[in-house]
C-alpha cells in the first residue's frame, strides 16, 4: 500500500514526527469542532475560547507524544498499564463523585481521570502483551490477554462508567482480533457474550442503564423524562433535511430543546444545521482519518506498532459509531462524545495523544528508511 | 529492534500477511457501518423530513391567544355606562418561577407589601387555571413600576402587565340592571367547556356573572384571536411570527337612560325599593334602580371575603334585583284589572253601586274584612272603587268571581310567569290558584282568601316590572309589551335595533271596559277624591295611576293599624304604579318603597317627581 506522499516526504514534517495528510484532516475536524460547540453553546465566546484553547492543548500533546522514541512507548506499556490499574483502585476508594459515577482522583495539585489514561494504557499493553510472542496468538496468552483487558474494563464498569468500559473493552479486542484469533474463537465469544446478556441484564447493569436500554428500545414510551433526549435529538437531525437550517439557525439547538447539545448531542446540532450534505462531508473526513489509521498500521514494521496503531484506529472508528449510532436512535445512550468535535477537553487531548502515538508510528525511522 | 530472550524465529512475513487480512475485514466492518450509519441519517434527513420538520415547528412554535376587547355598554344616549379601562397589574407565572417563596419574599420586600397581599395571592393562585398569570398586585402607582422595571431581570416569571379592566363608571346607581364580570372560575369553565365555548375563552379572565353582563355574554365577549410567537424550551417568547387579531365584542346601546337612571336611584334615598319605568308602547325599560345596592366594580377584580360575605348576610338584601326578585303583594294597583274583569264577566255594570260601611263580611262567617276607610266609602261605583281605591268593593267583587276566574285572567297580564326581560335574574314571583296553592301547602282554596285575592294581597306577589308590564297591558287596551334593557347592537357600523318577541293580547268581550279601567287611573290623578291628586296637583302634563299600600303583616280583628307604633320591617309598603301622558302614554313607571307607609302619601310624590324629571330633562323629540 504505497502512494505517493510516502516518497516525497517532506524532511521537516519527518523531522518533528508529524504526519502530513492525518495532520491536515485533524486540523479540519478541529474547524468542524469551534464552528458547532460555537452554535451549540449558543454562540458563547468564553466557551468557544476554553475549547480553542483545549485543542490547542491536545495538539501539542499530540505533538509530543510523536517525538517519544517508539522504543521507549513500548517499554512503557506494562508500567503505565499498572499506574493506571492503580489509580482506577484509587478512584474506586476515593473517588470524587460528579452526575452520579465516581471518575475522578483528587492528587492535590490536579484532579485526573485515570479511565481516560486507560484508553491509551490497555491498547499498549495487550499489543505489548501480544507481541511478544507470533502471531496468531496461542489460545493460554489470548485468555491471559482478555484477563487483562477485563481488570480495567470491569473497574470502570463500576464507576459507572458504560460508554468508557465499552470503549477499552473494544480497544483490548480489536488488538487480539487484528492479531489473527481465530475464526471460530470469535464466534464462540459472540455466542457466549449473548448468552451472558441476561446476566448482565438481571445482575450488573444499574437501574439507570436498564432504562436508558428499555428507552432505547422505544423512546416514545417516555417522551418527557429518559425518550425526551432522544426524540429531541431525532427532531433536531431529521428537521435539518438535506442542506441543514444553516449554521446558528438550528432551532432546535439554539431554542435549547435539544439536552447536551453541546457535549453528546453536539452531532444533533451538526446534523440540524449542516444536514445531511454536511453529514456525508463529516463522514468523508472521518473515513479518511480511519483510513489513514489503518493505512499507518499496515505500514508498521513491528507487531506491537501494528497491533497498537489498529487498535487506536478502530477504537477511534468505535467512538463515531457509538455515538451517531446514539444520537440517531440506533444504538442506547451511552455517555460517549463525538470524537474531536464535542466540547471538553478531556477525551480531545486522550484522542490526539492517541493520534500523537499513530504519528510516532508513521514516522519511525526505520519505516522511512524502508520506504526510501 | 532486538530481542535477546527470543529462542524461535519469527515469521514477518506471515504475521504482516496475517495481519493485512484482518485489517481489510476492519475497513470492511467500518464501511459497512458508515453505510449502516448513513442510511439510517438518509431515512431521517430525506424520507422522514417533513414529519421531524413539523415536530419541530411544534417545540418551537406556540400559538397564544389573545382576549378579544369587551363590548361597551351605552345608555340610549350613547353615555358609557359599562367601560374597559387600562391598569398596570404586577402578575406572577408560578409555573416559571424557580423559587416561589423567595421570590414573593423579595417582592414583599421590594414594594412594602402587606402579608395579606401575598396570602390573596395565593389564594388567587389556587383557583387560577396552570400556566396562567396570577396577579399579585393590582392598579400599580408610578413609583411601584419605576422600582420594579429595573430590577425585572432579578424576577424571572414576574411581569408588569398592562391589561383592560371592566370599569363601571356610575356604580351602584346600575348593578342590578348591568350586573357586572368577574374572574372565570372553575364552574364557569366547565359551563364554557360544556358549550364549545372553551377555545374562544382561552385567553379572557373575566365573564359576565350578573345582570346584563350576563345575559348578553355571548354578544360582549367577542371572538378570541391568535399570536404564533417563537418560544425557548423554557417558554420564553422570543418573537411573533404572525398575529391574527382578536374580533371585539359589540357594544350595546340600552334602552335605559343615565339622567332617569341616577335621578330615580337618588329619589329612592335611603329607603329600601324599587323603581321601573318603562315605554309602554315598546316595552323599552328607561330605569331601573333596586336599593340598597353595592359597587359592582369590587367585583371585577375580585372582592374579598368579608366584603362579599357582608353583601350576603346583610338583612336589608343589597344582592337582589327588586325590580325583578322581589315579590310584593301588589295590593290596589291592580284594582282596575280586577274591575275589567267584574265587567267582562257581568259581575258589575259600569253604573253599579255597593254601600261601603267600612268593612265587608262573608255571609255566616263571623270575619270582618276592613277597608282602609274605616268609616267607609258610603255609595261606590266602579269608578269611585278605583279611584278612592274602595277594598270593599273587591271583596265583594272578587268573592263573585270566584279565585278560578281571577287566577286566569290576571295571568293574561303577565302575574305568576317572568316577563321575558333579558336579564336572568327574574323571579315569577305567586299568582295564586287552586292548583298552585294544593301544590305549595298541600291545603284546598279557602274563600276567605279569594276576598284578600281582590285587593292584591293573601298569597298574590308580584315584582315592580310584572307590575309596570300589567299596567302597560291595560292602557295599551291588551296589547301586552315583553320589557326590554337592550336597545341597539353596534355591528360595525351597524347599529342594529333589539327585537323583542311579541306577548300574547289580551282579548276582551267587549273592548270598551279597558275604558273603564283607564278613566278610573286617570280620576285616581284628576278627581279631587283620587288618591293621586295631592299629588300630582300643578303637573304640567296629564298621567294616571294607581296607589298601593300592602300590608306585610296582617292586622288583629280589633286592632288598629298605627304606623308609628310599629316595628319599621312591619309596615305597608308603598306602591304607585303611574303613567304619562293620559293620551299616548310614553312611560308607565312603577314606584314600590318597603315599609314606607301609605302608596298615596309616600310613593305618589315620588312618582310625581320622577315624571316631572322626566319630561323637563329626559324626553327627547324622537320619545314623543
Amino acid at each position: 500500500m504505497r502512494t505517493s506522499d510516502e516518497r516525497q516526504r517532506n524532511p521537516w514534517l519527518q523531522r518533528f514526527h508529524i504526519d502530513g495528510p492525518l495532520f491536515v484532516a485533524l486540523l479540519i475536524m478541529a474547524g468542524i469542532s469551534m464552528v458547532t460547540v460555537y452554535s451549540a453553546a449558543g454562540e458563547n465566546m468564553a466557551m468557544l475560547e476554553r475549547q480553542a484553547v483545549r485543542i490547542g492543548l491536545a495538539f501539542v500533546a499530540m505533538l509530543v507524544v510523536a517525538q517519544v522514541p517508539l522504543a521507549v512507548i513500548h517499554r512503557w506499556s506494562l508500567p503505565l498499564f499498572a499506574v493506571g490499574i492503580v489509580l482506577l483502585l484509587g478512584v474506586l476508594l476515593f473517588g470524587e463523585s460528579s452526575k452520579g459515577a465516581q471518575r475522578w482522583l483528587d492528587l492535590g495539585p490536579v484532579t485526573i481521570q485515570p479511565s481516560e489514561l486507560m484508553k491509551l494504557a490497555v491498547p499498549m499493553a495487550i499489543a505489548w502483551f501480544i507481541a511478544e510472542h507470533g502471531l496468531p496468538p496461542r489460545l493460554t496468552r489470548l485468555a491471559a490477554a482478555f484477563l487483562l483487558l477485563m481488570i480495567p474494563t470491569l473497574m470502570i464498569a463500576k464507576q459507572p462508567d458504560l460508554g468508557t468500559s465499552l470503549l477499552i473493552a473494544s480497544s483490548g479486542i480489536f488488538v487480539l482480533f487484528l492479531a489473527g484469533m481465530s475464526w471460530r474463537l470469535i464466534t464462540f465469544l459472540a455466542v457466549a457474550a449473548s448468552a451472558f446478556l441476561p446476566v448482565l441484564w438481571l445482575f450488573l447493569m444499574h437501574d439507570y442503564q436498564r432504562q436508558r436500554v428499555l428507552t432505547f428500545l422505544d423512546p416514545e414510551r417516555d417522551p418527557l423524562g429518559a425518550g425526551y433526549q432522544i426524540i429531541q435529538s431525532k427532531i433536531a437531525i431529521g428537521s435539518g433535511g438535506i442542506e441543514g437550517k444553516g449554521w446558528l439557525q438550528g432551532t432546535q439547538s439554539q431554542l435549547e430543546f435539544l439536552p447536551e447539545r453541546h457535549t453528546d448531542f453536539i452531532f444533533s446540532v451538526f446534523a440540524e444545521e449542516f444536514g445531511l450534505l454536511g453529514v456525508i462531508g463529516l463522514f468523508l473526513v472521518y473515513g479518511y482519518i480511519i483510513f489513514r489509521g489503518l493505512q499507518i498500521a499496515l505500514r508498521a514494521q513491528q507487531v506491537y506498532q501494528k497491533l497498537l496503531a489498529g487498535s487506536l484506529t478502530l477504537t477511534f472508528f468505535v467512538y463515531i459509531m457509538v455515538n451517531i449510532g446514539m444520537v440517531s436512535g440506533l444504538l442506547p445512550v451511552v455517555g460517549v462524545p463525538l470524537p474531536l468535535v464535542s466540547y471538553g477537553g478531556t477525551s480531545m487531548v486522550t484522542l490526539l495523544t492517541g493520534f500523537g502515538l499513530l504519528m510516532a508510528i508513521a514516522t519511525d525511522r526505520r519505516l522511512v528508511m524502508r520506504n526510501i | 529492534m532486538l530481542q535477546p530472550r527470543r529462542t524461535h524465529i519469527r515469521d514477518t512475513q506471515a504475521e504482516a500477511s496475517l495481519f493485512g487480512r484482518r485489517v481489510w475485514v476492519a475497513m470492511a466492518i467500518v464501511v459497512l457501518v458508515f453505510s449502516i450509519l448513513l442510511s439510517n441519517l438518509y431515512k431521517l434527513q430525506v424520507s422522514q423530513f417533513e414529519q421531524f420538520q413539523t415536530r419541530s415547528n411544534d417545540n418551537r412554535i406556540k400559538v397564544v391567544p389573545i382576549s378579544p376587547n369587551r363590548g361597551l355598554i351605552y345608555d340610549r344616549k350613547g353615555r358609557l355606562l359599562a367601560e374597559n379601562v387600562p391598569v398596570m397589574s404586577l402578575e406572577i407565572t408560578p409555573e416559571r418561577v424557580v423559587d416561589l417563596d423567595n421570590t414573593l419574599a423579595r417582592l414583599q420586600q421590594l414594594l412594602q407589601l402587606d402579608d395579606k397581599v401575598i396570602a390573596d395571592f395565593h389564594e388567587a393562585r389556587r383557583r387560577e387555571r396552570r400556566f396562567n398569570q396570577v396577579i399579585l398586585l393590582d392598579d400599580l402607582n408610578d413609583e411601584q413600576i419605576a422600582k420594579l422595571a429595573v430590577r425585572q431581570h432579578e424576577f424571572p416569571g414576574v411581569s408588569i402587565e398592562a391589561r383592560l379592566v371592566r370599569s363601571y363608571p356610575h356604580g351602584e346607581a346600575f348593578t342590578h340592571a348591568l350586573g357586572y364580570v368577574a374572574k372565570i372560575n372553575r364552574r364557569d369553565l366547565n359551563a364554557l367547556q360544556e358549550r364549545g365555548q372553551g377555545a374562544n375563552y382561552a385567553a379572557t379572565r373575566t365573564i359576565g356573572k350578573l345582570g346584563l353582563e350576563r345575559f348578553y355574554e355571548d354578544l360582549l365577549h367577542g371572538t378570541v384571536g391568535y399570536r404564533q410567537v417563537e418560544v425557548d424550551i423554557h417558554g420564553r417568547n422570543l418573537r411573533t411570527l404572525s398575529i391574527e387579531p382578536p374580533i371585539p365584542g359589540q357594544d350595546l346601546y340600552l334602552e335605559l337612560d343615565l339622567d332617569l337612571q341616577k335621578f330615580a336611584y337618588e329619589l329612592l334615598g335611603d329607603r329600601r325599593g324599587s323603581i321601573v319605568v318603562i315605554d309602554p308602547r315598546d316595552g323599552g325599560v328607561l330605569a331601573m334602580v333596586s336599593k340598597p345596592s353595592y359597587d359592582p366594580n369590587w367585583f371585577v377584580r375580585g372582592i374579598s371575603y368579608q366584603q362579599y360575605q357582608s353583601l350576603l348576610q346583610s338583612k336589608h338584601s343589597p344582592l337582589l334585583n327588586r325590580s325583578t326578585q322581589g315579590g310584593y303583594p301588589p295590593a290596589s294597583t291592580i284594582k282596575p284589572q280586577i274591575a275589567v274583569l267584574g265587567l267582562e264577566e257581568g259581575i258589575i255594570e259600569e253604573d253599579t253601586q255597593i254601600w261601603d260601611p267600612g268593612w265587608f263580611e262573608i255571609k255566616g262567617v263571623d270575619h270582618r274584612y276592613r277597608d282602609w276607610l274605616s268609616w267607609g266609602h258610603g255609595w261606590v261605583d266602579v269608578n269611585d272603587a278605583i279611584v278612592e281605591s274602595c277594598d270593599t268593593f273587591y271583596y265583594d267583587l272578587a268573592l263573585k268571581l270566584g279565585i278560578d276566574t281571577i287566577s286566569g285572567f290576571m295571568s293574561q297580564f303577565g302575574f305568576g310567569e317572568t316577563t321575558g326581560l333579558d336579564l336572568f335574574e327574574e323571579s315569577a314571583a305567586v299568582m295564586p290558584s287552586r292548583g298552585w296553592k294544593r301544590a305549595r301547602f298541600n291545603e284546598p282554596w279557602y274563600a276567605g282568601e279569594t276576598v284578600s285575592i281582590g285587593i292584591g294581597q293573601s298569597y298574590w306577589t308580584a315584582t315592580p316590572i310584572q307590575l309596570a308590564v300589567a299596567t302597560a297591558a291595560t292602557i295599551n287596551r291588551g296589547k301586552r309589551v315583553v320589557p326590554r334593557l337592550l336597545g341597539e347592537i353596534v355591528d360595525g357600523p351597524i347599529r342594529l335595533p333589539a327585537v323583542s318577541e311579541e306577548a300574547e293580547p289580551i282579548i276582551l268581550r267587549d273592548p270598551s271596559h279597558w275604558d273603564v279601567a283607564i278613566k278610573g287611573m286617570n280620576d285616581v290623578v284628576d278627581k279631587v277624591k283620587g288618591t293621586a291628586h295631592n299629588a300630582f296637583r300643578g303637573a304640567s302634563y296629564s298621567s294616571g295611576g294607581k296607589t298601593g299600600t300592602a300590608q306585610v303583616i296582617s292586622i288583629g280583628q280589633d286592632e288598629e293599624y298605627v304606623e308609628e307604633e310599629i316595628a319599621e320591617k312591619f309596615r305597608d309598603n308603598a306602591m304607585y304604579v303611574g303613567y304619562a301622558p293620559q293620551e299616548n302614554p310614553e312611560i308607565v313607571v312603577v314606584f314600590t318603597v318597603e315599609n314606607a307607609g301609605g302608596g298615596g302619601r309616600i310613593a305618589a310624590p315620588k312618582a310625581r317627581e320622577l315624571m316631572d324629571f322626566y319630561f323637563e330633562k329626559v324626553r327627547t323629540d324622537a320619545d314623543q
